[in-house]
Parts: C-alpha cells; structure tokens; sequence
C-alpha cells in the first residue's frame, strides 16, 4: 500500500506551515480548513510548486524532497496529477491536445487505455475538439480533471476543485468524484473549506488551522474528536459507512445494515448490497437511558458514551458516542445531559431523527 | 523615379533590418522573459538601460558606439586583435548599432506579453511533466504569439526607419552603410526633391501598411497584448 510521508516547515513571517503527517496511500485524504490554514500551501509543497525550506516527502518509497540530503525532485520529475482551482488548461489547445499534453510527455506510455476510461468516467467524450474558451466552468474542470489523471499517476491532487463553481456545477461534478473514488486506486489529496465535500468525498479527514495540522484520521474518528472545533459546528455530522439490506416497498423505505445494527432511511434506489455513505448530524441525535418503545422514531441503536465536552454555545454540550465500532456525535442541551446524569462508559441509547445519502 | 543606387540603398535597407531583426529576437527573447520573472534587484536598472534608446538622441548612442567599437575603443581593439578590422563604416557595425538602437521595440512588447501569461500555465506544465524549456516553447511561445508578432513588426520598421545611429557609425557608403533614410538625405542636399520624394513615398507607404497590417492582426487575436 502507497504511504505518504509528508513534513514540512517553512516560515513566511505572517504564514507559518508546520506538519508532520503519514497519509494512507488509497482512497481520498481531504485536507480542511479555513482560507490561510495551509492547506494548499501543503499541497503546493507537496507538489514542488512551492519549496519548503525544511522538509521530507516521500510518495510511496520515493524520495520527492529530504531537506537534509538536499534533495529537490522539481515538479515535472514527480509522479503527480494536479488539479487546480481554476481549470488552468492551455487556452491555446483543444480539449484534445489539453489532454494528450502531459501524455506525450510520460515515458512509459501505458496511456491510451487510461485515457479513453477517463473520458468516458468524467463524460467530456463530446468536447475533444473543442476549445477551452468554449466550455462552461464545469466542463472546464472535468476536462482538467481528466487531464490530471491521464497520467496515471501516483498521487492525484486538487486544489478546491470545486470552489470556482456555482451550486448547479458542483452538483454536477461531485458524483464524478465520488466514481472516481470507486473506480479509481490512485491516492488523491483534496483540498476544501466545504464540509459538504468532507462528507461527500473523504476517507480520511487531516484538519488544518494556521499552518498546522490538528487532526488526522480516518473520516468518522476525526470529525467525531472533541479537541477539534468541527465537532462543536451547527453543521456537525458525522460519516457512516452502510450497506443496503432490505427494501420495504410498503413504507417507502430501505433497510441499511451498519457497524452498530440497522437503520431505516426513505426509500433508495439501490439493489441490496450496494454501500452507501450516510450522514448523520449531531443536531439529529438524541439520547435515551432505556430501550424507547414508544416512540415515533425508528432508527434507535444501543452504544456506549466516549466523551463529553462542552459546546461553544452555553446551552448545549457535545458528546460522543460509539456504536459498535463507530464514532458518533451528538448535540443535546446541557441540561438534558446534567438530568440524565451522563458519564464517559455509561450504556445508553441513540435515536436518529434522520439521516441524509450522500451517494 | 528610382534609379539604380535608390534601389540598392533599399536592398540594402532591408537587409539590414531583417538581419537586425532576427538577431533582436535571439537576444531580447530571453533578455525580456528574464526581466518578466526575475524578482531581482538589477531588473530596475536593465530595464531602463534597455529603455535608453528610447530618449536618447541618436546621436548620442551613435557617438559612443562609435567611440567604443572605433580603432581605440575597447570594444575596437578587441575586434582589430581578432583580425576582424574595425566595426564603424561596416555592414557589420551598421547590424550592431541598429540592435542596440530598436532592441527596446522588441523586448517591451515581449515582456509585456511574457508577464501577461502569468504563472498559472507554466505551473500547469510543470504538473504534466514538461521541463522550463520544453514549457518555453510548447506554452509560452504560443500564448504570446501577438507578442511576438509586435515586437518584429516594432523591431524590422523602427530598423528601417533609423537615421542618425546609422550616419554616425555607418557613414554614408553606397553598398555598404548607405541606407534609405540617408539617401533620402543627400537627395535633399542635392536639391533632388523628385528623388527624395520617391523614396520617403516608399518609406511612408511601407510603414502605414505594415502598421495597419499588425494592427488588424492584433484585433483578431483573443489573448492579451501590449499595443491593445
């Protein structure tokens, strides 16, 4: 399995950029946080754009950057996709020629397979001859997508690919990125402020704020950390992995099979066994200290507490749960959790207004 | 009409300019990429040397070339020990002079579209394995493509046209140094008004559809330039 290896240090004066990070070598890694965190400046460095003074890369077992034996791959001797936040493709070359470009320019040319399965996955068969000026926004960052990935690279990665588009945009590439996800076996780095994007794209979540790395970790575990700010969000949520189990056509719903038990959740048009990403937020989930058993809600799962922490809003607290083997959040007043007497160990049970597909 | 020693100073005229035209192109090329991208402290002071031909009177710069690649110049004596000769009253000098005089008319337009490409494409490159130079020709050239086209339309016409540079270090010698704008001369010292009006009808009319052809040129073309 690809590991990467990532340490950097520099120091801007106003901007300081100080990581330390092992990143999984599949899936998505998305790198969060506010505008003048560091994500993209990681990025950047990760990608030689930008050089750290100080630094150590290593991209599956290659060497890209080690500060101390003065090593420097620039970036055109790295095996890397990047996708940027403006589409950034050559407006004096077809769509065609956008995409042969860094083709030509690869000695082991395994391409053309790769290439027709990328055009086809991000649906840009129709615009080859045409010109990057002629193309929507959406277009536009599809065919940059492509580009990157026609490669075949080690790593793929994207700055806010999605930050320049409008809503109807986003909407129509994040399912690509999704298959991407499911098609594909290259490492991607995605940089974003969106939590939407968090929920809909990440495996694996590293949380940045000035320049350093709060958290990382697999996406359920880290969004669900009390020490770090997205917990105590309005938005807060948290990712489950589930599987399609049941249709009960009568009710216009479908039984999901997750770690912890099963969930119903409205009606979706999938065969049993298809996975599906489900979200959760916080605000969605109530405790209780004894099995319910009369009550309007369905989805009640048995878990255990882990943590309890205060809220940024006096009124409420923040606490997690584990349903077997995965992290939960929930948001309750802290009168509620003073009432029931809530304690880090205690057996409880959660009940979840709703959950929303994220695929 | 044009007799046979008018018809010889503008062959003479066009060679002159084509040749000082190439030569601009292979020195200001990568003289204005490296004023667009340096961050270095000397940009300042080479890009107002590069400038200077601009306020300067010709003369001026004819007088110091001439005194610099003449018999006691360093420049001269360099040229005279590699068994070259002297440089003034040469074509060859003629070709130096009109360099350094219209160079400003070929690295501004190229600097100005080299800055105007911005880093965004040679970043894009970089990402899709190309190297600097093979980013130079395969992204650059082609994106400042009007830039290119001015600054050898600015750099062949502001050639042709020259007049005191090329008195003071060309001289005036038929087949050698005698150029259009110096013909026009002695027909007007000459008190040939029939001749000289010939000949500056050729000039004017040469300039104006040359001119007017870059311009329409330009209009077509989608990405920013320096004249638009």
């Amino acid at each position: 399995m690809t590991i990467i290896q990532a340490r950097f240090q520099l120091d801007y004066g106003d901007f300081k950029l100080d990581v330390d990070l092992k990143l999984p070598g599949t899936g998505i890694t998305v790198l969060f946080g506010h505008s003048g965190s560091g994500k993209t400046t990681l990025l950047r460095c990760i990608a030689g754009l930008q050089r750290a003074p100080q630094g150590k890369l290593e991209i599956n077992g290659h060497v890209w950057q080690d500060s101390e034996r003065n090593i420097f791959l620039p970036t055109h001797h790295r095996s890397l996709g990047y996708v940027f936040q403006e589409a950034n493709l050559f407006p004096h070359l077809t769509v065609r020629d956008n995409l042969n470009y860094g083709l030509k320019r690869i000695k082991h040319n395994s391409g053309t397979v790769k290439l027709e399965q990328t055009v086809e996955l991000l649906g840009i068969g129709h615009l080859m001859e045409r010109m990057p000026g002629h193309l929507s926004g959406g277009e536009r960052q599809r065919v940059a997508i492509a580009r990157a990935l026609a490669l075949n690279p080690e790593v793929l990665l994207m700055d806010e690919p999605l930050a320049s588009l409008d809503f109807k945009r986003k909407q129509e590439i994040l399912p690509f990125l999704s298959r991407l996800h499911q098609q594909l076996d290259i490492p991607v780095l995605y940089v974003t402020h969106s939590q939407q994007e968090v929920a809909q794209l990440a495996d694996h979540l590293v949380i940045m704020d000035e320049g350093r790395a709060l958290a990382s970790g697999p996406l359920p575990e880290t969004q669900s950390r009390l020490d770090v700010p997205l917990a105590q969000d309005r938005e807060a949520a948290t990712v489950w992995q589930a599987t399609v189990a049941e249709h009960e056509t009568g009710y216009h719903l479908t039984r999901v099979d997750v770690a912890g038990g099963s969930l119903s959740l409205p009606a979706v048009d999938a065969p049993v066994g298809t996975p599906l990403r489900i979200q959760i937020y916080a605000r969605d989930v109530s405790i209780a200290l004894e099995a319910p058993t009369a009550t309007s809600i369905l989805n009640v799962l048995p878990a255990t507490i882990s943590g309890i922490a205060d809220s940024s809003r006096d009124s409420q607290c923040v606490v997690q749960i584990r349903v077997g083997n995965q992290a939960l959040l929930a948001h309750i007043t802290r009168k509620s959790a003073l009432m029931l007497g809530l304690q880090i160990g205690m057996a409880v049970y959660v009940q979840i207004k709703g959950t929303s597909i994220l695929n | 009409m044009l007799n046979a020693a008018d018809i010889a100073t503008l062959w003479l005229t066009f060679k002159v300019a084509a040749i000082a035209t190439l030569l601009m192109l292979m020195l200001g090329t990568p003289l204005a990429w490296w004023l667009a991208r340096t961050t270095s402290r000397w940009k300042t002071v080479c890009n107002a040397l590069v400038s200077l031909p601009l306020v300067l009177p010709p003369t001026v710069l004819g007088f110091y070339l001439l005194v610099m690649l003449g018999p006691n110049g360093p420049i001269g004596r360099l040229t005279a020990g590699l068994g070259l000769g002297t440089l003034p009253f040469t074509f060859p000098g003629l070709v130096i002079a009109s360099v350094l005089y219209s160079l400003p008319f070929v690295v501004q337009p190229l600097q100005s579209s080299f800055t105007a490409i911005g880093e965004q494409p040679l970043e894009a490159a970089a990402t899709l394995r190309a190297g600097p130079l093979d980013t130079f020709f395969s992204v650059v050239v082609p994106l400042a493509k009007p830039g290119f086209l001015t600054a050898s339309i600015l750099g062949f016409t502001h050639t042709v046209g020259e007049f005191g540079v090329v008195l003071m270090v060309g001289g005036n010698i038929p087949d050698k140094t005698r150029v259009v704008s110096v013909q026009i001369y002695n027909h007007v010292e000459a008190l040939e008004y029939g001749e000289a009006h010939w000949l500056a009808g050729c000039l004017l009319l040469f300039s104006f559809s040359v001119l007017l052809v870059l311009y329409t040129v330009l209009k077509t073309q989608p990405v920013a330039h320096p004249l638009k």
